[in-house]
């Protein structure tokens, strides 16, 4: 990601008719970027670009949508936007989108698997596709390649589909053709009972922290989240894996033809869960019988809001 | 239940109460005989079938799950066997990464006339459940010993060490 003294030009401009603008700063330690709230012109000098800068900001907008709001975005970010407008959740007049483009965004667990303990981190920094990483007084370098997410590597939409101002330069990868998430092809090697047992597993250590709810950018209904009410009843308070299987059902259900693939849920998720295995599985069903793609044109109505009397990819029932 | 151990399995149908519930009526009236592995659930109409709640069956322990609604063009309300139809079809091809073999879940069409063919369908399905056996459950059931100790703490009730 480049061009951030463009980027704090454009926000200077535009900040006179917003109220806030959503960006990355510097978090806590070297290896961490957090979101900025960006109020005044002071304000913009905090402002950081890089393969830090990971969260969706999209995730923000819902719960600000009576505001002036501009916002950054990476590709895959802008993705959620154009979602958002679609569901006529956020009004576009109140907001002013930068696009970036994007290389890539650093996975901390691929990090740290690579060089190990993460938790003392005295610097890090970037020079092109090299990332210099200090912990423990011992430097490291890695190539940004190595240590990208997952969704990095399947990346379809590198540059924001929806801008107001685009900073840098759009890279073209129209040549390289669609490209399918890695993950879910190699999940595939497994039988079907591998994969149960895979998942039963995996649901036996999830801990209900909601964390993936939370980072996700299409799940609007904050409070009234149909895992937390009594009525309907659909989950207990129960921690078991059924229970926390059937969490990530509703989660998946609730985000068919609405999931862009952002991948924070997967992010956020404290346990390492896969989670995103699931949701490309069914953008994948949503692909090969609608030919859609959520977040890509804000003018196309999502396939399960409307229907065809005769569907083109969905075979009769012959018995 | 005890008498069909191994012999029955549990499938749950959701069928709408317009034409696939009369189909299994008609079926059911005309005394065609049917695997009896079936629990019918009736709902208003297949477009108020949330795939949550095949997903919930499974959940539950449900060796498989059979959706059946009126015939597109013939929906009481018009269209909400259309709506149905995208959402399970979206749901079967969703199954296989789960690990539940999308087998084990069925959607069809049978009108309230059509008795044969709900014959046909129940013993069609019914047949196939058998063949894939029951599914692999979620929760593993408890062992005789967790009961026996789950007893003991009842029978002992306040006073019991687990309540302390």
């Amino acid at each position: 990601m480049k061009g951030l003294e463009e980027l704090k030009k454009e926000i200077v401009e535009a900040l006179p008719n917003l109220d806030l603008v959503i960006g990355w700063e510097q978090g806590y330690d070297a290896l961490h970027a957090t979101p900025a709230f960006i109020k005044t012109v002071e304000d913009v000098d905090r402002l950081i670009l890089g393969p830090l800068c990971v969260h969706n900001l999209a995730t923000y907008l819902p719960s600000l949508a009576d505001k002036k709001v501009g916002i950054v975005v990476k590709g895959c970010d802008s993705r959620a936007v154009i979602e958002l407008l679609q569901e006529k959740l956020i009004n576009k007049d109140n907001i002013t989108i930068f696009g970036l483009t994007c290389e890539g965004v650093v996975s901390k667990n691929k990090l740290r698997r690579k060089i190990g303990d993460l938790g003392q981190v005295e610097s890090f920094t970037v020079d092109g596709d090299t990332l210099t990483v200090t912990t423990g007084g011992k430097e490291n370098t890695v190539k940004l390649a190595e240590v990208r997410l997952d969704k990095c590597e399947a990346c379809n939409y590198p540059n924001a589909l929806v801008f107001d101002h685009f900073i840098g330069t759009p890279v073209d990868r129209a040549d390289e053709g669609r490209k399918e998430a890695l993950t879910l092809a190699e999940f595939e090697k497994l039988s079907l009972p591998e994969r149960f047992a895979f998942w039963k597993q995996e649901m036996s250590r999830c801990i209900r922290c909601y964390a993936c709810r939370n980072a996700c950018s299409m799940c609007v209904c904050r409070d009234h989240c149909v895992a937390m009410t009594r009525n309907p009843h659909w989950l207990s308070q129960e921690n078991n894996v059924g229970e926390n299987w059937m969490f990530q059902m509703i989660h998946v259900m609730h985000l068919t033809g609405r999931c862009v693939e952002c991948g924070e849920c997967e992010r956020a998720c404290p346990m390492e869960i896969p989670l995103m295995l699931l949701r490309h599985q069914m953008n994948r069903g949503i692909k090969d019988v609608f030919d859609y793609e959520a977040g890509i044109d804000s003018q196309t109505k999502p396939p399960l809001l409307t229907f065809k009397v005769e569907e083109d990819n969905i075979p009769e029932r012959d018995w | 239940m005890p008498v069909f151990d191994g012999k029955e399995l549990r499938i749950v149908g959701f069928l709408c109460n317009w034409c696939s519930y009369g189909g299994a009526d008609t079926a059911g009236v005309a005394r065609f005989q049917q695997a009896t592995d079936l629990r019918i659930i009736r709902v208003p109409c297949s477009g108020r079938i949330d795939p949550l709640f095949i997903l919930k069956s499974f959940q539950g322990g449900a060796d498989g799950v059979l959706v059946s609604g009126c015939h597109p063009r013939d929906c009481h309300y018009a269209e909400g066997n259309y709506y149905a139809r995208r959402r399970l079809e979206l749901l079967k091809r969703f199954l296989p990464v789960t690990g539940i073999d999308p087998d084990r879940f069925e959607y069809t069409w049978v009108s309230a006339s059509e008795g044969p063919r709900w014959q046909h369908v129940v013993q069609t399905f019914t047949d196939r459940i058998h063949t894939l056996g029951p599914a692999p459950l979620l929760a593993d059931p408890l062992t005789d010993e967790e009961m026996a100790g789950l007893q003991r703490q009842a029978e002992a009730g306040p006073g019991c060490a687990c309540q302390q």
